[in-house]
């Protein structure tokens, strides 16, 4: 995960940049258009999607498309948890 | 507050996996795969069911399903992930059996096994990824290849004429009776996501409660094989999978469906010696008499003449008298009907071959065996044949006896026993070492249960013993 | 002790029943089918499980799912339908999950007939699917030894984690004698350091036989010779009969060595001094044994099969062919016999 503690006001997706393989299933996904690929490459050799840093709504969409387990955790107030 | 949302259910880090990934699964990027492990993950562990869950492992690209579910783990041979899971299921009762299968497995080599455990109502859940193409061998034509698809073995796409038209296995799962719970779904949007999130659940409730088979085809593109990205992927899901195999619940019986509960073995000797009536049918050990003659025995007639349970009757005479016996058949399907042959060995020591080839007694009921097998009595053997079968010419040096076995049996009270008064007429011809009680015993034993036919058996046997002991010279 | 006269194939049943087998899977097929029946009959009373299974490999991988359960768990067939098997034997093996299969062996090849054979010794000894695996066999004579050796396979199977064959034929199968029971009956444990089983315990056990790199496909499969030495080691069984002073040995298993017994004390009678040597285990071949016999003069030695030498060639890896081998054999459905084999004495041994 990324090293950071906080990184973004919540919510927001948390996109380990080395578990990203770049299919763009949660760019598509994401119904605020806040997910892009960015420009530089993990160490696996991915452009990564990164998170715009901010408008992020909690909808858990880029978690549940998203096929790596490891690559995307969505950090929600815990009162809109499910 | 902050409430993190991820992945659950499958391990942390892959080291079944090996190399240098160990966080990273092994599917193409797009690949939908990992979206169902997800699925299925967190339903086993919102539900808890880890500790009871078995996840098979199929061939194709998800051979390695147990690099990530944090359950019990098996890989099964190509297809056979519904057999398998049917042992597990079956000797386990409590287990969660979850078999994760693609379409070639489960819907071509695997097709016999997926049908038939869905209509024993085996309790798994079946996720069917229906990809419409093989993945792991390099993009051949599935079962569930679309009409005009093409793939690596239809290279012009898939031509029906040839190769027919695409397997809709949900159909054809929902025909049988046994299935709890049919659904087919699709991630081709979230509103369709969520629907198959919820069929997941629904599938893996009914293995917690134990009420049997769950199938969930779940309709997927494979990127690199049909070489799309994943919005052409998503749009051949949405416009062209979902028409060919349309969405929905086809089955679910979930509500009116009891906990289907399998006993427990009882491996306790008590009740095994129970079951195999050792209390009431057990004979004395053999004694070794090596001075005792080797005797062999041939009955044969027609099917239906009841010569192999005559040779039956006499070994189990032999038997209770504490001698060393065998009792080989000719079998199959020439003793439904046609000739049938026995042959028995009694002796005072460990039996040898059980095969008769000569024989001290040949009792035939019909013509053709007499002819058969009349010149395999030794010298100085008996022969008896039923007298019915009329003239026949008796080889030298053999005692011959025309037997009315049926007039014996008629007049005995059971017309059916003719083979009783063969062995009643061997008794009181010879007894061959056996004592009176022990053929008692052995027609007592061999019609356990029908007392009338007992005492029918009973009255037979002495009967035809007389006319055995009037015969002797 | 309690004796009963039983049916070879109903002496299968009874011998799995008192050795723990919590599972029958299985397919109809003559000369075997009793097993089948008589699993049905006998094992849900006695809270096992009976599944007639829609095919032979479904069969065998249900035995594979029970088998992973840490179960005792076994089918039985005859050569067709242990020709189809060999896939699930292979993965048993590939797996290392214990497991009895009973091969009641028939005429061959392709359909053959339902008269017995032991043509199956190939496929069933040597191992018919694919990788560098062994069974054990066990060879009964009698229907005794058809619920002993069924019994003694379940034990097998456990503490080396193998496949274990009851190898048969139609006579055994179909031929009724007294049967001694077993005197105790066996409550399994489940080994849980490899099960799986669906409980907390064997969460973290993997049963797979899949090794993507080389180097571990390799030294699992020298793990598994190096099993395969020891129960060679441990386990050769055999029986030998009038073998003390012979200067010719015949050797036979199953039927063919009952029929053969005949020919010995035969043989003896004209002044031959012949004798039996009856493998028991035919993997691990009792070589041991044999080499004893040759290395104290014996002269010769006289493979009795229904199979077209196929035992023959593992005599002559035992010895070394340090003797000749000779061979007496009937196939299609046809035993050997006593006089066939009397011919083949006078043949080649010289009297006493």
């Amino acid at each position: 995960m990324s090293e950071q503690a906080q990184p973004f006001e919540l919510p927001y997706p948390a996109i380990d940049p080395l578990e990203c393989k770049a299919c763009g299933r949660c760019i598509a996904a994401c119904p605020k258009k806040v997910i892009a690929l960015g420009t530089k490459l993990n160490a696996r050799g991915y452009v990564f999607a990164e998170y715009a840093g901010a408008g992020c709504i909690g909808c858990l969409n880029c978690f549940y498309v998203c096929p790596e387990p490891n690559a995307i955790a969505v950090h929600v107030k815990a009162k809109e948890a499910k | 507050m902050e409430k993190v949302i991820e992945t659950r259910g499958l391990y942390k880090t892959f080291p079944r996996k090996g190399g240098s990934a160990l966080t990273a699964t092994h599917y193409c990027p797009g690949c939908e795969h990992g979206v169902l492990h997800k699925l299925i993950g967190e339903a086993l562990a919102d539900m808890e069911l880890q500790d009871r869950t078995v996840v098979i492992s199929p061939v194709g690209c998800a051979v390695f399903a147990y690099y990530y579910f944090d359950a019990g783990n098996v890989q099964v041979p190509h297809g056979r992930a519904a057999a398998v899971g049917t042992g597990i299921s079956r000797t386990k009762n409590n287990a969660v059996v979850v078999a994760y299968q693609g379409d070639g497995d489960l819907a071509s080599i695997g097709l016999n096994e997926t049908l038939q455990a869905a209509n024993r109502g085996e309790k798994i859940a079946v996720f069917f990824v229906n990809n419409t193409v093989y993945g792991m061998t390099g993009g051949q034509m599935a079962p569930t290849t679309l009409v005009g698809e093409k793939t690596e073995t239809s290279p012009d796409g898939r031509d029906p004429l040839q190769t027919g038209y695409p397997l809709h296995m949900a159909e054809l799962i929902s025909q049988l009776q046994a299935p709890v719970y049919v659904a087919r779904v699709s991630f081709s949007n979230m509103a369709k996501l969520k629907q198959a999130r919820q069929a997941i659940r629904k599938a893996l409730e009914i293995q917690r409660d134990g009420k049997g088979y769950a199938f969930v085809e779940v309709l997927m593109a494979c990127p690199t094989n049909q070489k799309m990205n994943v919005e052409a992927a998503t749009r051949f899901v949405a416009e062209q999978m979902e028409k060919e195999f349309p969405l929905g619940i086809l089955r679910d019986r979930s509500a009116d469906v009891r906990p289907l509960v399998r006993a427990e073995s009882d491996y306790r000797k008590e009740t095994l010696d129970r079951l195999l009536h050792l209390d009431t049918d057990r004979a004395p050990d053999a004694q070794l008499d090596r001075a005792a003659p080797t005797l062999q025995l041939k009955m044969a007639g027609f099917g239906g003449q009841g010569v192999l349970s005559m040779g039956v009757i006499l070994a189990r005479a032999a038997c209770a008298a504490g001698k060393f016996t065998s009792w080989y058949p000719s079998y199959g399907p020439e003793q439904r009907g046609g000739t049938a042959n026995c042959g028995v060995v009694i002796s005072g020591q460990p039996v040898g071959t059980p095969m008769v080839t000569e024989a001290d007694v040949l009792v035939a009921m019909n013509r053709p065996s007499l002819e058969k097998f009349a010149g395999e009595v030794k010298p100085g053997g008996w022969l008896l044949y039923a007298a019915e079968i009329g003239e026949f010419a008796a080889p030298a040096g053999v005692r011959t006896l025309a037997v009315p076995a049926l007039d014996l049996a008629k007049e005995g009270g059971n017309p059916r026993a003719a083979n009783v008064a063969m062995v009643g007429v061997l008794a009181g011809l010879d007894g061959f070492g056996l004592p009176d009680a022990a053929y008692r015993e052995a027609l007592a034993a061999n019609f356990a249960g029908k007392a009338k036919i007992v005492a029918q058996n009973e009255a037979v046997f002495a009967l035809a013993k007389r006319w055995g002991e009037a015969h002797r010279a | 002790m309690a004796t009963q006269l039983v049916k070879g194939n109903t002496a299968v049943i009874v011998g799995a029943l008192y050795a723990g087998c919590d599972s029958f899977f299985g397919y109809p097929i003559t000369p075997a089918s009793e097993i089948l029946h008589e699993a049905a009959k006998l094992f849900p009373p006695a809270g096992r499980r009976m599944v007639q299974a829609e095919s032979e490999e479904a069969a065998i991988n249900m035995v594979y799912g029970a088998a992973t359960t840490g179960r005792r768990a076994m089918t039985a067939s005859s050569g067709p339908g242990i020709s189809l098997k060999q896939e699930g034997v292979s993965y048993l093996s590939g797996a290392q999950l214990p497991a009895v299969i009973v091969d009641v062996m028939r005429a061959g090849p392709g359909l053959g007939n339902i008269g017995p054979e032991q043509g199956d010794y190939n496929q069933v000894v040597k191992g018919g699917g694919h990788g560098n695996y062994r069974t054990i066999v066990l060879a009964p004579a009698s229907v005794q030894e058809m619920c002993d050796f069924t019994f003694k396979a379940f034990e097998l199977a456990s503490k080396w984690r193998m496949v274990v064959y009851v190898l048969a034929d139609g006579v055994l199968g179909q031929m009724i004698e007294p049967l001694r029971f077993p005197e105790t009956s066996v409550a399994p444990e489940t080994d849980k350091s490899w099960a799986v089983d669906g409980t907390a315990a064997t969460r973290p056990n993997v049963v797979t036989s899949i090794f993507l790199n080389f180097d571990q496909q390799e030294a699992f499969n020298h793990e598994l010779q190096a099993k395969y030495a020891a129960v060679a080691a441990a386990e050769q069984a055999s029986e030998s009969y009038r073998m003390d002073d012979a200067d010719v040995a015949l050797v036979a298993y199953g039927i063919s060595a009952r029929i053969a017994q005949g020919a010995v004390d035969a043989a003896r009678q004209e002044g031959f001094k012949v004798g039996l040597f009856r493998p028991q285990t035919l993997f691990p071949f009792p070589q041991d044994a044999l080499n004893a016999f040759v290395a104290r003069g014996g002269k010769q030695l006289i493979c009795v099969e229904m199979s077209n030498g196929q035992m023959r060639d593992d005599v002559k890896l035992a010895i070394e062919c340090r003797c000749p081998v000779h061979l007496v054999y009937r196939l299609g459905g046809n035993l050997v016999t006593r006089d066939e084999i009397l011919a083949k004495i006078r043949a080649t041994a010289q009297k006493a």
